[in-house]
């Protein structure tokens, strides 16, 4: 068995407009020192699923259903005890917002050793020495100093440093990276990117790395899983994802970036809106925006609503058009942009 | 191409005051230290840099939401630096501004509608075929239903707002506009849709943008020209091949390098300049270079003297004393399109041949380049 896995999860909020079905049907499986991307839109599902994982969906109007195994562990049905002394012990998490995730009351130095009292038997001091010891690792400089700082004295990237020297403090086995960097600066993200595949070399950490910028899935993954609508549409190795995608949405993904290494001319855009998950289209949630349509199977596409589909074993599509088909469509595509024809 | 805009030597401070009766001024955060741009008609500059370099603020003083501290700025010939508020408002309908949030930049208790159509109200223009009509087929330019006429923003999608910022910003045909990181809250498939509208609004009606964004790859995209901004200092200005083929400036070449490509097998090759340390206090700005503190290059001439604008050639200015000579000719990561010509000691290979030999590595190789003497001759 793998060490994480996540076999068919729903996530379902009901609201006041109606039953939100914010993630269906998602499985997939990942090993100890490896990164899977998840990537998608807002609204595509991708954070509620992570905070599925981290059993952070509590309350009523929710419900979840589905298996998700940490080594051995079901944490679906895991008791709220449990799932908190796994939470920054096994695994750990680290948010997009590094200004708004951390307490502006307390300095870093208190922050960090209190990780560090709620999970391990240790002195305050000894507690005070790791997040000492966290600090430096993450390269913070004049650690003995900046320990005694609060957030605010901090500036953006040193804050995201400060949130995974917490997210790492215990040496979790899974580390949930939500979109880490969207709030830095490109030179910070380089920092930052290097410090996350550094200590993951050092910890064999799994990490899930949630993010919508493809540039950063292509340095970081070994696995991708691209969701829309609540649902995994692809599933793929790094180089089968972005040297042969399958799924539409994913080419137009690929095809629609402005990117250092293109030709520069017009942007081939996904036309259309994300869907609304309230009122998810009939057929293929994607069928509204896709532009890669054929006549003989479009009616298909309107109403039956494809499966997951195996392209081979490690690369699955939820799409009703042949292989060829979609091949031709990607090939034709990714051309355009790279060679500008 | 005839020039538009003039800008030069534009200075905004803002003061640090201390006391409450009697206000005393302790400092000030020098945002924009005198910076030099000129825009032709139908042009579009990009502004990038790092969040607290002051591209922002260098955009609001252009047009005077923000009064500018310093320099000069020319609009179609006429000088605004110092024109009243009263005088100014006939000017607006020629230059506008759409901004980064379609969340706050829309009053959310007025109609898309009453939105559109304020330029109208404010310059007390009447176009023909009556107000409504001629927003509805501003709206209808943009990609918007013109059948919403009268529903409110928070209706609408973040995509569909920024369209309704950028109708109102189009409504009186306007000949500048200053695009603040116009893309920059929208998810990638909405940004690709409103960078095609951007392109095509220009290409219509002749705007000459002022694109200010954080992202190179958005800016690359849109961008005639682009200038690099580094602690309120443009630290590079060029044609757009011109500058990501061959970035002169250390610190142009660091942010290009940290830019992650979507191709696995390209990053894989790549090395990332790594900066150190973090952006200096605008309060505090370090002596001589304003890079120097950062910067794997600097001498002790960079830590005592800011270094000019220089003139490189093909309209290609770099403020460094050691700019980087190495040009990335076909080992660039950006693309084999660029159109310039092969510098001498590199051969450009044709494009089939250079997507498919990666093994060849035209990535970014900083340790190719000599960076041990820093006295290279130029």
């Amino acid at each position: 068995m793998s060490f994480l896995t996540v076999n068919d999860l729903q996530v379902a909020f009901s609201t006041e407009d109606g039953v939100v079905h914010a993630v269906d049907g998602v499985s997939f499986t990942l090993e100890r020192g490896k990164t899977l991307a998840i990537v998608g839109e807002s609204g595509s599902g991708k954070s509620v699923t992570s905070q599925a994982i981290m059993g952070l969906h509590t309350g009523r109007g929710v419900k979840i259903s589905g298996e998700i195994h940490l080594d051995g562990i079901n944490l679906v049905t895991a008791s709220s005890e449990q799932m908190r002394s796994m939470r920054g012990n096994q695994m750990a998490m680290i948010f997009q917002d590094p200004f708004a995730s951390l307490h502006p009351f307390y300095r870093i130095g208190r922050q960090l050793s209190e990780a560090v009292l709620a999970h391990r038997k240790v002195s305050k001091k000894e507690a005070k020495a790791e997040a000492l010891r966290m600090l430096t690792k993450v390269g913070i400089p004049n650690p003995e100093q900046r320990i005694e700082d609060y957030p605010h004295q901090l500036s953006g990237g040193m804050r995201q440093r400060v949130m995974i020297a917490m997210a790492l403090i215990n040496g979790p086995e899974l580390l949930i990276a939500d979109e880490p960097t969207t709030a830095l600066d490109v030179t910070v993200q380089a920092q930052i990117l290097e410090l996350l595949a550094e200590l993951q070399a050092e910890f064999n950490t799994a990490i899930i790395l949630i993010t919508h910028d493809l540039g950063i899935v292509a340095d970081m993954a070994d696995e991708i899983v691209v969701m829309y609508g609540g649902r995994i549409v692809e599933r793929a190795g790094l180089h089968d994802l972005f040297y042969q995608p399958q799924m539409p949405y994913t080419v137009g993904l690929l095809s629609s970036v402005p990117r250092l290494d293109s030709a520069g001319n017009r942007l081939l855009s996904i036309g259309g809106q994300p869907p609304s998950l309230i009122h998810l289209p009939q057929g293929c949630v994607f069928h509204p925006r896709c532009a890669a349509r054929n006549p003989e199977v479009e009616l298909q596409c309107a109403t039956v609503r494809p499966e997951l589909r195996k392209v081979s074993d490690d690369h699955l599509v939820r799409c009703h058009l042949d292989e060829a088909e979609r091949e031709a469509f990607a090939t034709k595509r990714l051309a355009e942009v790279l060679d500008g024809e | 191409m005839s020039e538009i805009l003039k800008v030069e030597n534009l200075e905004k401070k803002f003061p640090i005051t201390k006391g409450i009766l009697f206000k005393k001024q302790i400092g000030s955060v020098n945002a924009v230290n005198g910076i030099n741009l000129s825009l032709g008609e139908g042009e579009t500059l990009g502004l990038v840099g790092e969040s607290g370099c002051g591209k922002s603020t260098a955009g609001r003083a252009i047009l005077r939401l923000l009064d500018p501290s310093a320099g000069t700025v020319t609009f179609e010939g006429t000088d605004i630096t110092t024109m009243s508020r009263k005088d100014l408002v006939p000017m607006r309908s020629r230059m506008q501004m759409i901004f980064q949030d379609p969340f706050s930049s829309l009053n959310p208790r007025h109609t898309v509608g009453s939105i559109i159509s304020a330029p109208y109200a404010v310059q007390g223009i009447k176009p023909e075929g009556g107000v409504k009509r001629a927003v509805q087929e501003t709206m209808e330019r943009v990609g918007l239903n013109p059948e919403h006429y009268n529903r409110y923003p928070n209706e609408f999608s973040g995509g569909q707002r920024q369209r309704i910022g950028i109708a109102r910003a189009v409504t009186l045909k306007p000949k500048f506009i200053v695009c603040d990181e116009p893309v920059s809250a929208l998810d990638v498939s909405i940004q690709a849709q409103v960078i095609n509208l951007l392109q095509d609004l220009q290409d219509e009606f002749g705007i000459a943008y002022l694109f200010v964004a954080h992202d190179l790859s958005v800016v690359r995209q849109i961008s005639d020209r682009v200038a690099v901004m580094y602690l309120g200092h443009i630290v590079e200005q060029a044609p757009r091949d011109g500058l990501y083929s061959h970035p002169y400036h250390p610190y142009t070449h660091a942010l290009l390098s940290a830019v992650p490509v979507p191709d696995p097998k390209l990053e894989a090759q790549r090395e990332r300049i790594v900066l150190q340390g973090d952006l200096p206090s605008p309060i505090n700005l370090p002596s001589g270079c304003v890079f120097s503190t950062r910067c794997w290059k600097a001498t002790d001439l960079c830590h005592s003297t800011m270094p000019e604008l220089k003139e490189m050639g093909d309209g290609h200015k770099v403020a460094c004393h050691f700019p980087i000579m190495e040009s990335l000719g076909s080992v660039t990561i950006f693309g084999p399109d660029s159109g310039l010509t092969p510098q001498p000691d590199r051969v450009v290979q044709p494009p089939s041949e250079v997507l498919q030999d990666m093994e060849s590595g035209r990535a970014l190789r900083p340790k190719d380049i000599d960076y041990a003497g820093g006295e290279e001759p130029y």
